[in-house]
């Protein structure tokens, strides 16, 4: 079950922090600056965030960037990283080509 | 206790446009949502922004959100929602396909879409990549694409932005009514008040309206998709079959976005949750490679999986409910809700706040299923 979460809107402006312009990212080339923005903007979870930005949605699926993500929604949102969940994993593991995947033996 | 002006049950696409027009309106609205926003099948779909193949109660919806709001969506939410009207194109194999097709072009034409049968030479000319095993498609020009999970996002921000207020992780168990009116909803820890209760809650709806003793026609089907490697631009055409064994685009950043079933739904699916099943991706890998053999090397990424919200006549579920003043209900969009999402959002805004909708919402009654005889 999902955690109660209000979505009021920051009182304070967006500040900028000097190294947003960090790559986070690295498949979809998204900054710190991009994904601390979205949280302001309200994307409040790893999902929201995820296909807000499409952070995590590249080659590697996230399995580089899903930790650093997880800081910086805990350092914004002053959450403890343990009470965050990480987006869904999705299958495959591995990119795999598509005349393979069809070939699963139901059809020769 | 908090109380609203309206309270929408459900953080979706729909949800999240209702919330905004009314936001714009000025309402003081309240979304409760069970997960987080657009975590349901509303992140869950094809992406298509279709007029054609649509049944005609839903066509004015179509036509109006084609032509009125999407052009303008992206600019009105501050968030890109990848708008592409660049055509509709569903193919066909043989004669079979064709006869289903001209259908469709009957049915379209007859409420003056822009909807016309062309021969194989002309898809291939309008996307070279098909099989030459394709024979012709139907051809909708002001159809296309957009990205549903920015789509509600956006809508998300927008109203969130205009002084809307939403809560998620809150999951709302039954609707309260007093004196025969609605007077809120109870969820597992809280109670929140409103005059006006919107159910958007996708599958979810009907046991929510089930606690007001109402029932809808409604059942959970699920539908998988696949996602490819980034691909130079290709077409940007929406496709779809005659055979229906698959649909897909290709997005702003280069990937595929395939959709598809295995025929054995609902029948072989009903998990409690989306879990994508083994036989799912290669058949949708076979029904694409069928039509695009160029993609027998691309790799496929990710898979995913969703689940329906089905009516027993396949349209939706937008209404007042009679019994029960102040309960809205706009659920069952049975796989096709994205593409009228925001004319859905401004109509029931309108409802709610002119007392009439600008377009007529009569055909999308909760009462209007009946026993054959």
């Amino acid at each position: 079950m999902s955690k109660i979460i209000g979505r009021a809107l920051k009182k304070d402006d967006f500040v900028e922090m000097p190294d947003d312009h960090i790559i986070i990212c690295r498949c979809e080339e998204i900054t710190k600056g991009e994904i601390r923005r979205a949280i302001y903007e309200g994307m409040y979870t790893m999902n929201e965030i995820k296909r807000y930005l499409r952070v995590g949605m590249g080659l590697c699926q996230g399995q580089t960037c899903n930790k650093l993500v997880k800081a910086i929604v805990a350092k914004e949102l002053g959450l403890d990283m343990k009470d965050i969940e990480i987006p869904i994993p999705r299958s495959p593991a591995r990119p795999i080509a598509m005349k393979a995947y069809a070939d699963d033996g139901y059809m020769r | 206790m908090i109380n609203a002006e309206v309270i929408i049950v459900g953080g979706g696409v729909i949800g999240s446009s209702i919330a905004h027009y009314l936001a714009k309106n000025k309402v003081d609205v309240l979304v409760l949502e069970k997960n987080d926003i657009g975590s349901g099948a509303s992140s869950r779909n094809g992406g298509g922004i279709r007029q054609s193949a649509r049944d005609l109660r839903e066509m004015p919806l179509a036509i109006h959100a084609v032509k009125n709001l999407w052009p303008y969506l992206s600019e009105e939410l501050g968030v890109d929602v990848e708008y592409h009207q660049k055509g509709n194109l569903r193919l066909a194999k043989n004669n079979q396909h064709l006869k289903v097709l001209e259908k469709i072009v009957e049915h379209g034409q007859s409420v003056g879409l822009d909807l016309k049968m062309i021969d194989g030479d002309q898809v291939k000319e309008l996307c070279p990549f098909v099989s030459h095993e394709v024979i012709g498609a139907s051809y909708c020009a002001t159809d296309g694409h957009g990205n549903p999970m920015t789509t509600t996002l956006g809508f998300y921000k927008r109203a969130r932005e205009l002084g809307a207020r939403f809560i998620t992780g809150e999951s709302v168990k039954s609707l309260i009514i007093k004196k025969g009116k609605i007077s809120g909803v109870k969820t597992l820890e809280n109670i929140y008040e409103a005059p006006i209760v919107i159910v958007a809650s996708g599958l979810e709806s009907r046991s929510i309206a089930n606690t007001a003793g109402i029932d809808l026609p409604m059942q959970k089907v699920m539908l998988e998709a696949l996602i490819t490697e980034d691909q130079s631009p290709m077409f940007s055409q929406m496709i779809g079959t005659a055979a229906s064994d698959f649909y897909g685009h290709q997005t702003e950043h280069g990937s595929f976005v395939f959709g598809g079933m295995t025929g054995l739904e609902p029948f072989d699916s009903q998990e409690e949750n989306a879990v994508t099943r083994n036989i799912a991706a290669p058949s949708i890998c076979r029904a694409i490679l069928g039509y695009f053999p160029f993609f027998e090397n691309v790799k496929i990424i990710r898979t995913w999986s969703g689940f329906l919200d089905e009516m027993v006549d396949h349209v939706p579920v937008i209404s007042k409910v009679e019994e029960v003043p102040g309960l809205i209900l706009a659920c069952g969009f049975s796989g096709h809700g994205y593409g009228i999402s925001p004319a859905v959002g401004q109509l029931i805004a309108q409802m709610i706040v002119e007392g009439q909708p600008s377009i007529s919402l009569e055909a999308f009654k909760y009462d209007r299923f009946k026993p054959r005889v």
